[in-house]
């Protein structure tokens, strides 16, 4: 089922878009979804095909091609640090190797808790700000030393417990 | 929680003669702010709004001609130019992108333009939309910088509000409807086709060229494509005119241009200077190599841009021509600096593993040859290497290059090139000296 609102939210894609044209609105649509559920099920993307008049395997095919939509369910935070080389001349994969340490799972993982995911990423388009994370698909995090890193999931962890 | 933290990559004054991140704080983004700098009065003398007689859309053109703007996206294609070719009498609808997938790595200056000066965007596209006769534009932002694209959402809103977007825009007869959309992690859609291609829903697979997007674009229609930066200069030079504009750069290389300045220098950040102004200078900007080490090399372009050794660098001008002349290309303005402590054979494994993930893996050339360039990178990283691995890479280079769809092969390729050329003996002296050539 979609909510008022997700089909709120929806709407106000799809009317970006020529009437007969409204398949141009399934990135935002899933974007949406994951926000909401965490995820994009094999469910979700029938009700976004649904939606948009689309075949459902068109839609399978656009969530397996862009890289942030997560197949799989995630941590509650989703963690992307990015390790490319502009990012790797300024401690990038050192922020990473440190999270890595700091959650105890290796890079892809999910900690125990279901608390956490790691994953590197490529280019974010911050690079002069490196270390730079990403953070649930929409918050950018900025300068990650370690120190900052250590607050930052500490911070998270007491607020959750 | 996530407030992002000490973002000041062009609040740092050290920029010369700005036109787009001039007087800039990061609060001062909404309308009013960008009206008090001059905004939209370019917008209001060509529809006559301003007093004024107004400006034909050829005679617009012909300003950006005169301005000699090139695509800052990285092509550096004359924008005027391509403005010409779109069909003037077309009956059906054309369309407006703007590409702001900013995605190569080192490049981050399209979201500092979109997060704080987001209307010099909308003008220059309102300013584009109006020579071209097209009503209906829309900006495709990177998907991981989600906040930008909430931004400019926002400053589309207030556009729309003030009547500088719309139906009958400022009481003229010219309509425009600017939307924002936003992809979600793929490189390739920075390609002007795999972006078409992502705005219709799809796998961002980019398309055969030619046709070109001017007569086969967006649904089928005719469709021009600018960068973000691009777009972001129109307003500054129907302002002040076209030869202005060509006089602050140099000749053929027209304004300023924004470099994402990273890696091994004190203060990493975009620079806004004119075209030709000297690498040395920029380096001077930006701090200097970073604590107080030797500058080794230069990526001057992003990473698709071949390497270029120190004392080659420090001879160029920041513009098209100069970077080209030394054996590389200015592409979309990223310089990424490397210090003498670098490891070429380590920084060219992680761009080739870039490109192997990257590669949409629709021509068999850059699906295969991206993943075997890494492989083969990587095992001389590790030690394993053969003697013939160095002549193995310039093969299977050149073999990509040229021969696939989308230029992602050629960036793939031309890196591998570049860096055996420059810094053959670093891969040498990883190679193990008794492995048999036909190992
Ligand atoms: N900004 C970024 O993040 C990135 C930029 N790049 C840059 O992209 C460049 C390659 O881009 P391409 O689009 O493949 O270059 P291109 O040379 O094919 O095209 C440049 C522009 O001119 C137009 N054009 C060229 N010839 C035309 C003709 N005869 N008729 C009509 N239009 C024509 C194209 O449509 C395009 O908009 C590289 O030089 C690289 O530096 C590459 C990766 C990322
Ligand atoms: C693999 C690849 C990625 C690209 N990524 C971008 C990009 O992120 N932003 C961009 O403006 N141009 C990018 N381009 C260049 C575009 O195809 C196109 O030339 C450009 O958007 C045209 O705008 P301009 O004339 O204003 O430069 C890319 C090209 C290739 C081959
Ligand atoms: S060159 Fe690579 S990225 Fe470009 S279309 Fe071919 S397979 Fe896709
Ligand atoms: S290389 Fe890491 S954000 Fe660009």
């Amino acid at each position: 089922m979609i909510s008022e609102q997700t089909k709120a939210l929806f709407d106000r894609e799809v009317a970006k878009y020529p009437a007969s044209q409204k398949q141009s609105a399934v990135m935002a649509c899933l974007q949406i979804v994951q926000q909401e559920r965490g995820f994009v099920s094999a469910e979700s993307e029938k009700l976004v095909a649904e939606y948009l008049g689309m075949a459902p395997i068109a839609v399978h095919e656009v969530t397996t091609f862009y890289n942030m939509y997560n197949q799989q369910p995630v941590g509650k935070y989703k963690l992307n640090v990015c390790t490319n080389l502009p990012c790797q001349l300024r401690d990038g994969a050192k922020a990473l190797q440190h999270l890595e340490h700091k959650l105890g799972v290796a890079m892809g993982e999910t900690t125990k808790d279901g608390m956490f995911t790691l994953q590197q990423s490529e280019c974010l388009g911050a690079c002069a700000d490196s270390p730079v994370m990403l953070v649930n698909d929409i918050h950018m995090c900025s300068f990650m030393s370690n120190e900052k890193l250590d607050q930052l999931i500490d911070g998270l962890k007491s607020a959750e417990a | 929680q996530f407030a992002a933290t000490g973002v000041q990559t062009c609040f740092h004054g050290r920029h010369i003669n700005p036109q787009i991140l001039a007087n800039l704080d990061g609060s001062n983004w909404h309308l009013g702010d960008y009206e008090s700098r001059g905004g939209y009065q370019a917008l209001r003398k060509i529809l006559g709004q301003d007093g004024g007689a107004g400006l034909t859309p050829d005679q617009v053109i012909a300003e950006v001609k005169a301005g000699g703007l090139r695509g800052r996206g990285g092509a550096g294609f004359p924008t005027g130019l391509k403005w010409s070719f779109m069909p003037r009498q077309f009956p059906g609808q054309k369309y407006l992108v703007c590409n702001s997938d900013e995605g190569e790595p080192g490049t981050c200056k399209d979201r500092d333009i979109m997060q704080y000066n987001p209307h010099s965007v909308i003008e220059g596209m309102a300013i584009a939309a109006y020579a071209m006769g097209i009503s209906v534009g829309y900006n495709y932002i990177h998907g991981e910088i989600f906040a930008t694209y909430q931004r400019f959402e926002a400053a589309l809103d207030e556009a729309r509000a003030a009547g500088l977007l719309g139906d009958n825009i400022l009481g003229s007869s010219f309509n425009f409807q600017l939307h924002a959309a936003h992809g979600f992690g793929a490189y390739i859609c920075g390609e002007e086709t795999g972006l078409l291609e992502s705005l219709e829903g799809k796998k961002g697979q980019p398309r055969f060229k030619p046709p070109f997007p001017a007569s086969f674009g967006l649904y089928g229609k005719p469709t021009t494509i600018n960068n973000t930066e691009t777009f972001a200069a129109v307003p500054w030079i129907i302002r002040n005119g076209g030869a202005a504009y060509l006089e602050c750069g140099k000749p053929n290389n027209g304004g300023t241009k924004i470099y994402s300045v990273s890696g091994d220098v004190e203060l990493p950040g975009n620079y806004e200077v004119p075209m030709g102004t000297p690498f040395a200078k920029l380096l001077e900007l930006a701090g200097g190599v970073r604590k107080g080490r030797t500058l080794k090399a230069v990526i001057p372009g992003g990473s698709s841009s071949p390497v270029l050794p120190a004392s080659i660098m420090m001879e160029c001008t920041m513009d098209y021509d100069s970077i080209a002349k030394a054996g590389s290309m200015l592409g979309s303005g990223a310089v990424i600096v490397m210090d003498d402590s670098r490891c070429m054979v380590e920084s060219l494994k992680r761009l080739s593993y870039f490109y192997m993930h990257e590669s949409c893996g629709q021509c068999t050339p850059c699906r295969e040859g991206t993943g075997w360039l890494w492989r083969v990178v990587d095992r001389i990283h590790n030690g394993l290497g053969r003697q013939s691995d160095l002549d193995l890479l310039n093969s299977v280079a050149d073999n990509i290059q040229g021969r696939t769809i989308c230029a992602l092969g050629d960036a793939a390729a031309m890196p591998v090139r570049a860096m055996i050329k420059h810094y053959r003996h670093e891969f040498e002296a990883m190679i193990p000296k008794n492995t048999s050539q036909l190992a």
